[in-house]
C-alpha cells in the first residue's frame, strides 16, 4: 500500500515538474501554426518594430562603419577612376533612354488611339538595404525606410537587374521585403519573345525560380527572358524577372516546368529602388491630363 | 556561498546573442552561423539556475524569432527543449572537463539542428545544404572560449559589487 501510494506521489510530482515544459512547448507550437497558417508573425513584428529596430541598427553598425571608412580612405586616383567609369555608364544610359523615350512616346500615342489613358508615369524612390542577416532559410531583406518615408505595404522592389521582390511588413523606419526567390513569393510573368503569360515562383534558393504548369504546346525555350506581365497590378509591366535555364516535363507529363535564374542582383546590393505605382490602373474616366486642374 | 550573477550581465549577454543572430556574415558563413544564443543559455543554465529557466528560454527564443523573421515560436520551441535537457543533466555537465563539456554542447546543438530541420520540414521550407549540419561543430570550437570569457565577466562583476 505504502509503496503504491509513494509511487503515485512521485508520478504526480514528475508530472508537475514537466507541466511548464509541456505548456511552453504547446504554446510555441500554437504560435508556429498560427504564423504558418495565418501569417500572424508579420503582424506581431510590425507592432514590435520599435523594439527590433535598435537591435537591427546595432547589428548593421559594423558594416556601416566599414563602408564609411572605406569611402573616407579611398585613394584619389581610385575615386577618379570610379568617377570616370560612372560618367561613361551614365552617358551610355542616357543614350539608351533617348532611344527608349521615342518608343515610349510612340507607345503612349498608340494607347491614346486605343482610348486608354493608362500612363507610364513611374515614381521610384531609392532606399538602402540594412546590413543584417535574417533567417537564412527565408528569403527576406530589411530596408532602411519605413512608413515615415512613404513605404507602403505591397510596393514592388527592383534593382538595376530587375524585379527583386515586394514589401511585406512596414514599420516606422524599417520595412521587410520578400524576395522573388522566397517560396511564398509569386510574380506574374511573360516570356518576352513569345508573349506567353505564366507565374514564376520562388524556390528558397537564391539563384533559382520555378515556373510550373506551362502547357506543353507553349513556346518556351532555354535562354528566354522573362518580364513582368503587369497582371495583378502589383508589379508594373515590363521589368525583367529572369532568364529560363531549362525546361522539362513535370511528373504527370501533362505540363512542362521551367527553371529560371532571377535577373536581380539578390546577393546583397547596397541600394534598391521602390516603385510607387500610384497611377490609376483602370482605363475609365477622363484622360489624366484633363482631369488635373 | 556563491551569489548568483547580476541580472544585467545575463540579460546583456542575451542581448548580444540576439545582435549576433542578425549580424551580417559573408554568404558562405551564413548557414554555419553558430547558435550563440543557445550556448549562452546553456552557460547560464549551468551557472545561474536560479535566474534562468524555461520561461527565460521561451522569452529569449520569441525575441529571436521576432528579430530574425523566422517562424514565430520556432526558436522558442528549440530553446525550451534545450533548456529542459540542460536542466536535466546540469549536475553532470557542470563538472565535466571543458573539452568534454564542449562535446556535450555540440550534441545539444546538433539535437537543436535536427529539431529545426523537422520544423522546417513540417512548415514546407526548402531543403538545406550539407553546410547546415556544420554549425554545431563550430559551436564546439567556440564553447571553451565562450565559457572562459563569461567566467571572467562574471568574476569581474562580482568583484565590483
Amino acid at each position: 500500500m505504502a509503496y503504491a501510494g509513494k509511487k503515485s506521489n512521485r508520478l504526480s510530482e514528475s508530472a508537475l515538474t514537466a507541466l511548464p515544459l509541456v505548456f511552453l512547448l504547446g504554446l510555441s507550437m500554437a504560435l508556429m501554426v498560427a504564423d504558418q497558417r495565418m501569417g500572424y508573425g508579420s503582424l506581431v513584428r510590425q507592432n514590435l518594430s520599435i523594439v527590433t529596430e535598435p537591435f537591427w541598427w546595432i547589428a548593421s553598425a559594423p558594416m556601416r562603419l566599414f563602408r564609411g571608412g572605406r569611402d573616407e580612405l579611398a585613394l584619389r586616383s581610385q575615386l577618379q577612376a570610379d568617377n570616370l567609369q560612372r560618367r561613361k555608364d551614365l552617358e551610355i544610359a542616357i543614350a539608351r533612354i533617348h532611344q527608349l523615350k521615342a518608343v515610349a512616346d510612340e507607345n503612349q500615342r498608340l494607347r491614346r488611339l486605343l482610348g486608354g489613358t493608362r500612363g507610364y508615369s513611374l515614381n521610384v524612390q531609392m532606399v538602402s538595404i540594412l546590413d543584417i542577416d535574417l533567417d537564412p532559410f527565408r528569403q527576406r531583406l530589411v530596408l532602411d525606410a519605413g512608413s515615415e518615408s512613404g513605404v507602403v505595404l505591397g510596393q514592388a522592389l527592383i534593382d538595376s537587374g530587375g524585379v527583386l521582390g515586394q514589401v511585406v511588413e512596414v514599420g516606422k523606419n524599417r520595412s521587410t521585403a520578400l524576395l522573388v526567390t522566397d517560396p511564398d513569393h509569386a510574380v506574374p510573368v511573360q516570356v518576352a519573345r513569345s508573349g506567353l503569360r505564366t507565374i514564376a515562383y520562388g524556390t528558397g534558393q537564391s539563384d533559382r525560380l520555378v515556373l510550373p504548369n506551362i502547357p506543353q504546346s507553349a513556346d518556351v525555350r532555354r535562354g528566354d527572358v522573362l518580364i513582368t506581365s503587369g497582371i495583378g497590378g502589383r508589379f508594373p509591366a515590363g521589368f525583367p524577372v529572369g532568364t529560363i535555364t531549362g525546361v522539362q516535363p513535370d511528373k504527370l507529363r501533362l505540363f512542362v516546368t521551367a527553371d529560371a535564374t532571377p535577373a536581380a542582383h539578390l546577393d546583397r546590393g547596397n541600394e534598391v529602388l521602390l516603385i510607387s505605382n500610384r497611377a490609376p490602373v483602370i482605363d475609365v474616366g477622363p484622360p489624366a491630363r484633363e482631369a488635373q486642374p | 556561498m556563491i551569489r548568483p550573477p547580476t541580472g544585467w550581465l545575463i540579460y546583456g549577454s542575451f542581448a548580444l546573442g540576439l545582435v549576433f543572430a542578425v549580424l551580417p556574415l559573408p554568404a558562405v558563413l551564413q548557414s554555419v552561423r553558430p547558435y550563440l544564443l543557445a550556448m549562452l543559455l546553456a552557460y547560464w543554465l549551468m551557472e545561474a539556475p536560479s535566474r534562468v529557466g524555461l520561461g527565460t528560454a521561451f522569452v529569449v527564443g520569441l525575441c529571436a524569432d521576432i528579430l530574425t523573421a523566422s517562424l514565430l515560436g520556432e526558436q522558442a520551441f528549440r530553446l525550451v527543449v534545450l533548456t529542459y535537457i540542460v536542466q536535466h543533466f546540469r549536475a553532470r555537465l557542470r563538472f565535466f572537463p571543458l573539452w568534454q563539456q564542449a562535446v556535450a554542447i555540440g550534441l545539444l546543438l546538433l539535437n537543436d539542428r535536427i529539431i529545426s530541420w523537422l520544423i522546417h520540414l513540417f512548415a514546407g521550407s526548402p531543403s538545406h545544404g550539407w553546410m547546415y549540419w556544420l554549425a554545431p561543430l563550430l559551436g564546439v570550437l567556440l564553447w571553451p572560449w565562450l565559457y572562459v570569457l563569461l567566467d571572467l565577466a562574471r568574476l569581474r562583476a562580482r568583484e565590483r559589487s
